[in-house]
């Protein structure tokens, strides 16, 4: 993996003619996680498309700079909150799709791997469909791992999986994610408490850095600190609205 | 055991029934049997005309079989061709829709005159008739594969011809199946409807010429052969289709 960037999204978005959200600044610092909080709606997932270069239906008048002065494209990884796994491969399959779409010669010994460190050896050779919603996120995760870029960006990703299984997901997707540049858009105070180095506020006026203790993530769900933490972000979340 | 004895039980009794049925209003009715033959007539009709009957069947079915394979192949290839280029997504679908409107019935004749009364004319028949179903259900299926598989392939850098053979196409494969399906059913409408529009052998022709001489007998009984394969033919496909399905789908529940 080569060394992460830090990336800045300066600019405004329009959709049909409206303004979805103010001229912002947002800096990702290179290596560290930054979260995106708000309510739906408030742009946040197009933030974060603008930034892989998606297609996002709205008109954005500004810049996406890197640190390193090097164009994004190939060294970002994403992850939705749909696990998007092809339900004719395996896991095995799933984990090497990337490699396959560049036609490129898939590393099977890496892959297991990697399945192996989310925990799921014993299920290379399953298709998603005989696995649980945790496992499919699990093997969603490597499939982000085995990209190997120092970009990440995850949408929501662990939001659909109930309380326990999305503790256990953040625990290691900080754990195997930690060193590169990730933004995480997410809904969940406890979430951004936990996982971010940074965390921003997003509303209709733009971007408010919100305070996160001084210990690094990823933060125990129980500490007084990320509860307190948690606590203020969800209060300033629902005034937000 | 238990699914193949039961289906084919249930089968056996719907077809009793049937043949009751059908006895049933013979009897009643007091039809000649030049009208409405009884199950008997029709079987014993089958047995002596069966050297003429399997000689005709394996026109009708070879013609049937034939067209199927090439109009799928045509039709998946049309689907795949609108996917890949604009262009001809924006000129070649309403010629498609424009074709599809004109019933294909119609254009029998137009074929024997143009390719004669040989298995030629029936054969793209058939391809005609089951090109559009397959190309419109396969390409439907290739346009609808969830935009956030499109996403996550552009984050990991596919290229649009990968993106096709390794996301869309497995994507639409059950879509591709139930296109199948209807294929089938409507194959040997083509094959037959050529047939009597003009020809000198086929099931088709069979029963057009048992009716012309009044031998009712032996057009049920070829009308009998023709559906035994019809059904032979779908229950093929069908189970072809489900496999498919169940290879590239999430089974559903």
């Amino acid at each position: 993996m080569t060394p992460p960037p830090g990336i800045t999204l300066a600019g405004e978005a329009h959709i049909a003619g409206a303004p979805l959200f103010a001229p912002l600044r947002l800096e990702l610092r290179a290596g560290e996680w930054t979260t995106l909080l708000g309510a739906s709606g408030v742009g946040k997932t197009t933030l974060l498309r603008l930034i892989a270069g998606l297609e996002t239906g709205v008109s954005f008048a500004g810049k996406i700079t890197t640190s390193d002065g090097r164009s994004l494209e190939g060294r970002m990884a994403y992850m939705g909150q749909s696990d998007l796994l092809a339900p004719w491969l395996d896991v095995l399959g799933n984990v090497t799709l990337g490699a396959r779409l560049r036609g490129e010669k898939p590393d099977p010994g890496r892959a297991r791997d990697l399945i192996a460190r989310v925990g799921l050896a014993e299920h290379a050779g399953k298709r998603p469909h005989t696995l649980s919603g945790g496992q499919r996120q699990r093997a969603a995760l490597a499939r982000t791992l085995m990209e190997d870029r120092p970009v990440v960006l995850l949408d929501e990703p662990f939001s659909a999986l109930d309380a326990r299984m999305r503790a256990e997901m953040q625990e290691l997707a900080g754990e195997l994610l930690a060193g590169r540049t990730i933004l995480l858009v997410t809904h969940e105070p406890g979430e951004a408490a936990r996982l971010s180095h940074r965390a921003f506020l997003m509303s209709r006026i733009g971007l408010e850095e919100m305070p996160l203790p001084q210990t690094p993530p990823v933060r125990a769900v129980e500490a007084s600190e990320t509860m307190a933490a948690q606590a203020h972000l969800f209060r300033r979340l629902r005034s937000a609205a | 055991m238990r699914r193949i004895v039961l289906p084919l039980a249930r089968a056996g009794l719907i077809i009793t029934f049937a043949v009751a049925l059908w006895q049933a209003i013979v009897w009643l009715t007091g039809a000649p049997h030049f009208i409405l033959p009884g199950p008997e007539r029709v079987a014993r009709a089958l047995w002596a005309s069966r050297v003429s009957i399997a000689e005709n069947a394996v026109i009708t079915f070879t013609q049937i079989i034939l067209g199927l394979f090439l109009g799928a192949a045509l039709g998946v290839s049309t689907a795949i061709q609108l996917v890949v280029s604009p262009i001809s997504r924006m000129l070649l679908r309403p010629v498609l829709v424009f074709a599809q409107a004109v019933p294909i019935f119609a254009l029998a004749p137009i074929l024997t005159l143009w390719l004669g009364y040989g298995m030629g004319s029936k054969i793209v028949m058939v391809v005609l008739i089951i090109y559009f179903p397959v190309a419109s259900a396969f390409f439907d299926g290739l346009m609808r594969t969830p935009q956030g598989y499109l996403d996550l392939a552009r984050v990991m850098g596919a290229g649009t011809t990968r993106q096709l053979l390794r996301l869309r196409i497995p994507h639409a494969m059950p879509s591709l199946a139930s296109g199948l399906r209807l294929a089938a059913v409507y194959a040997p409408f083509g094959a037959v409807i050529g047939e009597w529009v003009g020809a000198s052998k086929g099931l088709g022709y069979l029963m057009l010429l048992a009716n012309g001489r009044a031998q009712t007998d032996l057009m049920f009984a070829s009308l009998f052969v023709l559906a035994t394969f019809t059904v032979l033919i779908y229950l093929i496909v069908d189970r072809a289709g489900a496999a498919l399905s169940r290879r590239f789908a999430e089974p559903a529940g």
